[in-house]
């Protein structure tokens, strides 16, 4: 047992702090806004306040943190992206994530376990091929090999899938990893907290103000807020907030939906994907089984679980593991996805001035939390697009210079 | 110990029921569940918990025991309180270290105060002994075990409709069903029990008159013949529009109703206090089932902690069944409308100490329930004076209930805290959802009936049944539950939440902490994210958060409650599990010839076809030689195949496809390239025109059920007058090809087969083999070749009459791969595989497909603009020397300029016909030039050299096509 353990057991009192200040009223300005209190606000918060000594910062966040997107992933951190924007990107990701824990002095659980996007047909294979060159190409280990690969890493695996779609190989991705997603925003916030940042729960944007082209303030369900800059970081809600400063985005938004089985004695060891089959899965350190899928086939701006998910997930999980028909999915819900065009995410500098944009996060943006942050509080703070970010901006789909990363999807959608 | 028979009891005493639980013989009766049996045999300690591996018994008997939780072989996560007995089980209970009754797990208890809540997020992140620590936590971590040898269970789903579904087959929800079939609906009662009543089965308080109701009510329902009664089946969640998943142990049914009763009452919650969780520390609910449904004593000599009537009625229930009652302990200052039951229990000498307060369980040497130990309240509500101690091995506690409203909240109802009651209870419910009973906050059972009278008569008026009678009731005399039954202690192990083995302390050092939003406590503390996720402890883990911070209940909210009500195996929702997978007409005929299968799309074709003694890629050439030299016939019936007709056919393909359709000329075929609206390539396909208004023309095999669906779509948008049919099932279809590929087809058909009758690209209709067929001249394979498309039914029949006619030619069947590389010889590319999710036509060579100058085709306007832009990149053929020798790359391997990716290659191949590896690479605009030398990098890291190369390799002038060739 660890001692740090031990103060536990000194102390009369419980010896933690608090890890988040509470403010009772907003400050009339802030240097900065951040709306939305995910992973990616907060961590945007963070490095603002960490790297660029800008602490003025407000978060404003309409339910609680973490409450979006970031507490309904399923967790996995992988870089085996098919752009050199999105490898270099994702790759820098994985670097911070791999020192967070100790950064935040906070265990995220980050837990390397290995990546494998299993390919049941030869057209999969061919993509994997692609991506795992570019991969190798920028240092990201990422190979293609063979189904006794896959059989040796997950030994019970049904290698055919019960006949209908036999694993030919797959795409192995060693830093693949997962994490404990809540600690993240935690740790965020935290860290921000600790250096000024205003983190304001239960505080909703009801509109901003922009005035010749340049962002002044942001009005809130508890008043006014004086602000030159806004960073939007609002996920599912994108189109909401975007329509408040008249910009016009592809985003769209789909759920997708994820659940969790009862506890279990671990038995799976890496994160598996099946392209073919639609579905991933990982085990957590509680012993449940992580299982997601595809969107949902249309748009939606809700949380709505649907049964037709779970039977569709359940089905294809079963081909893959026979022996889990007794085990008992205990809990579905459902995000809201900011889909793209070309599943890269749309950020940086917009058209209003002042107003920076991290969106269109789809279903990959909680492995991307670290950069995300990182990139864009340089670009808040320098009004300067950070270079790991530039193939990513707002204007690509203007000037057709999309940066095609479906090919990288988890599953496909 | 067992009970002399009890009235109405749900086991069988003549039907004994032998069974192992951890190594031990023990005998039960049927219609037990594993935790009665074991009760029953006075088994005190069912599991372990799972933070702290303390000893648990029975807590509630109704689906939330979470520490009672057994494997048998391969299942795993048995709830022992509710799993049937079943002969010959063997149970032992899950994530013990050694046996349960030695669990090695233990010395966690006495580490307690090292691990508060939240102690894994403070520790264990040095970076690297994470991993070590990890892998320790993943041994303790985890309930039961999964046994990966486990076959796979099949089981079968099933639809049903009712007019009115009643979620739960109490009192109230009985009275529902009867006055909804009253009205005329058909009616559903479903229940989780093994059989209907409810609780007014159970919480008697000995009153003759209760059991009376009960047994009437439950005639009635027999009686009913508009009521059909389902039990042992739970409704798993609630989904739009009504859209119901009963869940039993064999199936899942999926239930649409008309209109939904939800009367799935309340689950009892559990007092906090020290050692809440000793065996024998119980619900009272849960002691009143082990004696009416079970005939099984709970203990011998209890202490009833009371807030309210419910706490003395089942004081009654144990005297009257030879439990001895030490003494009622009632958290109230007065008795309240207890009092004529406080005095029949003064009667019987218990001592009723009210404003008082249990501090805390005594355990005796085994753990097990030994006493209680009493004290005052105070007006502060918490302990004062001198504490006493009462000597008992079990403990009931009743001191309020939360609402089973899972389902009412996934049906998206507002509520609200009523103070009256102490709980939420809807506010406003959806359309054609209604609730009764308990979950709405109604208790007495008189009350109960009346409130179930009038959901039932409101969802039947809802369900187009009678006229809506009956209002809502006056609010509850007296409040079912006390408002914090909650007490501090300082040695804590006063558990809030069982599943996780969480004390009321850490609520507050959560809280401390900055996790003060109902959320965010949930999350850090686990609280509810156990498998009862939060049955029995989100209402304690509100009312704690509530008081700390200072806001009423109503403010705090609660956590979203999602599907499933209880947990659901994946066997159960998977169903049989149902993997389509098409077939062509001519599947058989490939299986006879030895086909090599190969998944595309949802379809399996030929990948080759296997010669004794031959190898894969000696098969793949001599198909592609036959073809070359002689004839070949390949299965294109995996196509889709496509009708569009009507006066504006013409203006429909001239929007959807790139090129022109309007001047197509009746019975001649061309190319066809759909994009989408980013200009990026995603089909291609032959349009055929039989008619003025009549086009035929074909898809990829992967891209058929999409485009068809885009196709709808958008002329549901644009309204042309036209229809649009799938014809891909319909129709078998084969490519003859070769340059005797005419002889063969001579044999067969009476069409005149000259250039000048039918030139390339022409389509005719005529008879092949006596077969009704349509025909097209066209070059994929780059020969002279003919695909012909006939009804399905007529596939084989044509398939032998090719064949047989053929056999003089030496014919052979080749399959997808030598297609591959036929065409790749040809420079046709393979939409999917030499295009990406990016790539437009103008990249890939097909500029000539492209009539930018029509009045619009989707996707136009953006290429209009991209090719005004410089390109990015071009697709370009490449050679390797004849006599290169050692490997060459694999489709993907990337084109290196200047150590920068230049390129990738999309399709390579060995070709015979021109003799060296020959294959398609995009590369940047400045590496395009023919003769251009490029460095492809091996997957193992080495370069190679290629020089790009003009394509076609083969036949670049066409002249397989023409008839002098």
């Amino acid at each position: 047992m660890p001692w740090r353990l031990l103060r536990f057991a000194l102390n009369k009192k419980h010896p933690e702090p608090r890890m988040f200040t509470p403010h009772a009223e907003l400050k009339p300005s802030y240097d900065v806004v951040i709306i939305g209190g995910g992973g990616h606000g907060l961590a945007a918060a963070y490095y603002l306040a960490r790297e660029h000594g800008i602490t003025n910062v407000c978060v404003l966040e309409k339910g609680y943190i973490g409450g979006g997107n970031t507490g309904r992933n399923t967790t996995i951190i992988r870089s085996n992206y098919l752009t050199p924007e999105g490898v270099q990107f994702y790759d820098e990701s994985v670097r911070l994530w791999q020192d967070l824990s100790e950064d935040f002095d906070l265990n995220l659980f980050y837990a390397n376990r290995g990546h494998f996007t299993l390919a049941h047909t030869d057209s999969a294979l061919r993509t994997m091929r692609w991506r795992a060159e570019v991969n190798k190409h920028y240092g990201v280990a990422s190979e293609v090999v063979g189904p006794e690969v896959v059989k040796e890493a997950a030994p019970m695996i049904d290698i055919t899938c019960s006949g209908h779609a036999p694993i030919l190989g797959a795409l192995y991705h060693a830093p693949g990893s997962v994490a404990r997603h809540d600690a993240v925003a935690w740790g965020y916030g935290r860290g921000a907290d600790q250096r000024g940042v205003e983190i304001h729960q239960q505080t909703e944007v009801l509109g901003i103000d922009v005035e010749g082209g340049k962002v002044k303030g942001v009005q809130t369900s508890r008043g006014y807020i004086a602000t030159n800059k806004v960073l939007c970081a609002v996920a599912g809600s994108t189109p909401r907030i975007l329509k408040m400063v008249d910009i016009k985005s592809p985003i769209y938004i789909h759920p997708l939906q994820a659940m969790v089985s009862e506890p279990v004695k671990p038995w799976l060891d890496p994160i598996l994907v099946s392209g073919s089959l639609h579905v991933y899965i990982s085990q957590s350190a509680r012993g449940e089984l992580v299982m997601g899928a595809s969107l949902d086939p249309y748009e939606l701006h809700g949380t709505r679980s649907t049964l037709d998910f779970v039977e569709g997930l359940t089905t294809h999980m079963l081909e893959m593991f026979p022996f889990l028909s007794n085990v008992k999915v205990m809990r579905q819900w459902a995000g809201m996805a900011d889909m793209t065009p070309d599943f890269a995410p749309v950020m940086g500098k917009t058209p209003v001035e002042g107003f920076y944009l991290d969106s269109g996060w789809g279903t990959w943006g909680f492995k991307a939390t670290p950069v995300c942050g990182k990139t864009m509080a340089h670009t808040v703070a320098t009004d300067t697009n950070h270079p790991l970010i530039t193939g990513f901006s707002l204007d690509r789909f203007r000037n057709y210079a999309l940066t095609g990363e479906k090919g990288a999807a988890s599953v496909g959608h | 110990m067992r009970l002399p028979a009890v009235s109405g009891e749900w086991i069988d005493r003549s039907r004994s029921v032998e069974f192992r639980f951890e190594g031990r013989t023990y005998k039960g009766y049927e219609g037990d569940t594993v935790t009665t049996a074991l009760w029953g045999a006075d088994v005190r300690v069912l599991g372990r918990s799972f933070k702290y591996h303390r000893p648990r018994g029975v807590l509630s008997l109704a689906n939330h025991d979470t520490n009672a939780i057994h494997q048998w072989g391969d299942m795993p996560n048995l709830r022992a309180d509710v799993t049937p007995l079943v002969a010959g089980m063997d149970l032992t209970a899950v994530n013990t270290f050694g046996s349960l009754e030695n669990d090695k797990g233990r010395i966690l208890g006495k580490l307690s105060r090292f691990l508060p809540v939240g102690f894994y997020y403070k520790a264990f992140h040095n970076k690297r002994l994470f991993p070590m620590w990890e892998r320790m936590f993943r041994v303790m971590t985890g309930l039961g075990r999964v046994d990966v040898s486990a076959p796979r269970k099949r089981t079968p789903k099933a639809y049903d409709f009712c007019d009115v579904l009643v979620i739960g087959g109490g009192a109230a929800g009985l009275s529902a069903a009867l006055a909804a079939a009253a009205q005329g609906a058909d009616v559903v009662v479903v229940d989780e029990n093994a059989r209907i009543g409810g609780a007014a089965g159970y919480q008697l308080g000995n009153d003759a008159t209760r059991r009376r109701t009960h047994a009437e009510l439950l005639a009635c329902v027999a009686a009913e013949p508009r009521i059909r009664v389902v039990t042992a089946t739970y409704a798993a969640g609630y989904y739009k529009d009504h859209w119901i998943p009963l869940v039993s142990a064999d199936r899942m049914v999926k239930m649409r109703a008309g209109s939904v009763v939800v009367a799935s009452g309340a689950f009892e919650q559990p007092a906090v206090f020290h050692n809440n969780d000793l065996p024998g520390v119980m619900l009272a609910s849960a002691a009143q089932r082990l004696i009416y449904r079970y005939g099984v004593k709970p203990m011998q000599r209890a202490v009833v902690l009371a807030a309210n009537a419910d706490g003395y009625r089942a004081a009654l229930d144990l005297l009257a069944n030879d439990v001895a009652v030490a003494a009622v302990v009632d958290l109230r200052p007065t008795v309240g409308s207890a009092e004529p039951l406080a005095r029949l229990l003064a009667q019987a000498g218990v001592e009723v100490l009210t404003g008082s307060c249990i501090v805390e369980g005594v355990a005796d040497a085994a753990g097990l329930c030994a006493g209680a130990r009493i004290a005052s309240l105070g007006a502060d509500g918490k302990p004062v004076g001198a504490e006493r101690e009462i000597a008992c091995d079990g403990i009931l506690m009743s001191t309020g209930w939360a609402p089973a409203a899972n389902l009412l909240y996934q049906a998206g109802t507002r509520m609200r805290f009523d103070t009256a009651v102490e709980q939420f209870v809807p506010d406003v419910l959806p359309d054609g959802v209604f609730a009764c009973g308990r979950v709405n906050g109604v208790f007495g059972l008189e009350r109960k009936l009346a409130d179930g009278a009038r959901a039932g008569s409101h969802a039947a008026a809802a369900a187009g049944f009678g006229s809506a009678t009956g209002d809502a009731l006056p609010p509850e005399a007296e409040c079912p539950s006390h408002p914090w039954p909650i007490v501090d202690h300082p040695a804590g192990k006063n558990f809030v939440d069982f599943d996780e083995d969480l004390q009321y302390k850490d609520f507050c050092n959560a809280v401390q902490e900055g996790f003060d939003n109902i959320e965010l406590l949930k999350r850090f503390s686990t609280n509810g994210m156990g498998p009862s996720q939060g049955k029995h402890s989100n209402m304690n883990g509100l009312r704690i958060l509530a008081r700390l911070t200072g806001k009423a209940p109503q403010q705090v909210g609660t956590t979203t409650a999602r599907p499933f009500f209880h947990p659901v195996p994946m066997s159960i929702l998977a169903g049989r599990g149902f993997s389509p997978e098409r077939r062509t007409p001519l599947h058989s005929r490939h299986e006879a010839l030895s086909a090599r299968w190969m998944p595309a799309g949802v379809w399996q074709r030929p990948e080759f076809y296997q010669r004794a003694g031959e190898s894969r890629l000696d098969c793949i050439r001599g198909e592609a030689a036959a073809v070359r030299g002689g004839v070949g016939i390949i299965d294109v019936g995996t196509l889709g195949k496509l009708e569009v007709i009507g006066p504006q056919a013409a203006e429909f393909l001239e929007r959807v496809y790139t090129a022109s359709y309007a001047n197509l000329k009746v019975g001649m075929t061309r190319y066809a390239v759909m994009c989408d609206e980013a200009g990026v390539v995603i089909d291609d396909g032959v349009v055929a025109r039989l008619a003025e208004d009549h086009f035929y023309f074909t898809t990829t095999t992967s891209g058929a059920a999409t485009i068809y669906r885009e196709l709808s779509r958008l002329n549901t948008m644009w309204r042309l007058d036209c229809g649009i049919v799938n014809h891909t099932g319909a129709f078998a279809a084969v490519n003859l090809a070769g340059p005797k590929s005419r002889l063969v087809l001579a044999k067969l058909t009476g069409l005149d087969l000259s250039a000048a009758a039918f030139p390339y690209l022409a389509v005719r209709e005529a008879e092949v083999a006596g077969i009704p067929a349509r025909l097209m001249r066209v070059g994929f394979v780059g020969e002279w070749g003919y695909e012909i498309h006939v009804p399905a039914n007529s596939g084989g029949a044509l398939w032998d009459a090719l064949m047989a006619a053929g056999s003089a030619h030496g014919i052979r069947p080749f399959g997808v791969e030598a297609q591959r590389l036929l065409r790749l010889e040809k420079g046709h590319i393979i939409i999917g595989q030499d295009t990406d999710g990016l790539t437009t036509p103008l990249e890939v060579g097909l500029d000539w497909a492209l009539k930018m100058n029509k009045p619009f085709f989707v996707g136009q306007r953006s290429l209009a603009a991209v090719g005004r832009l410089p390109r990015r990149q071009k697709l370009v053929g490449i050679r390797f020397p004849a006599d290169h020798v050692g490997p060459v790359p694999l489709e993907c391997n990337l084109v290196i300029a200047g150590g920068e990716i230049a390129g990738r290659v999309t399709s390579i191949a060995f070709s015979l016909a021109v003799g060296c590896h020959i294959g398609l690479a995009f590369v940047k605009p400045e590496l395009a030039e023919t003769g251009t030398r490029l460095d492809i990098r091996l997957t193992g890291g080495s370069l190679v050299q290629a020089t790009v190369a003009a394509a076609p390799f083969y036949d670049p002038e066409n002249l397989k096509q023409k008839e002098a060739a």
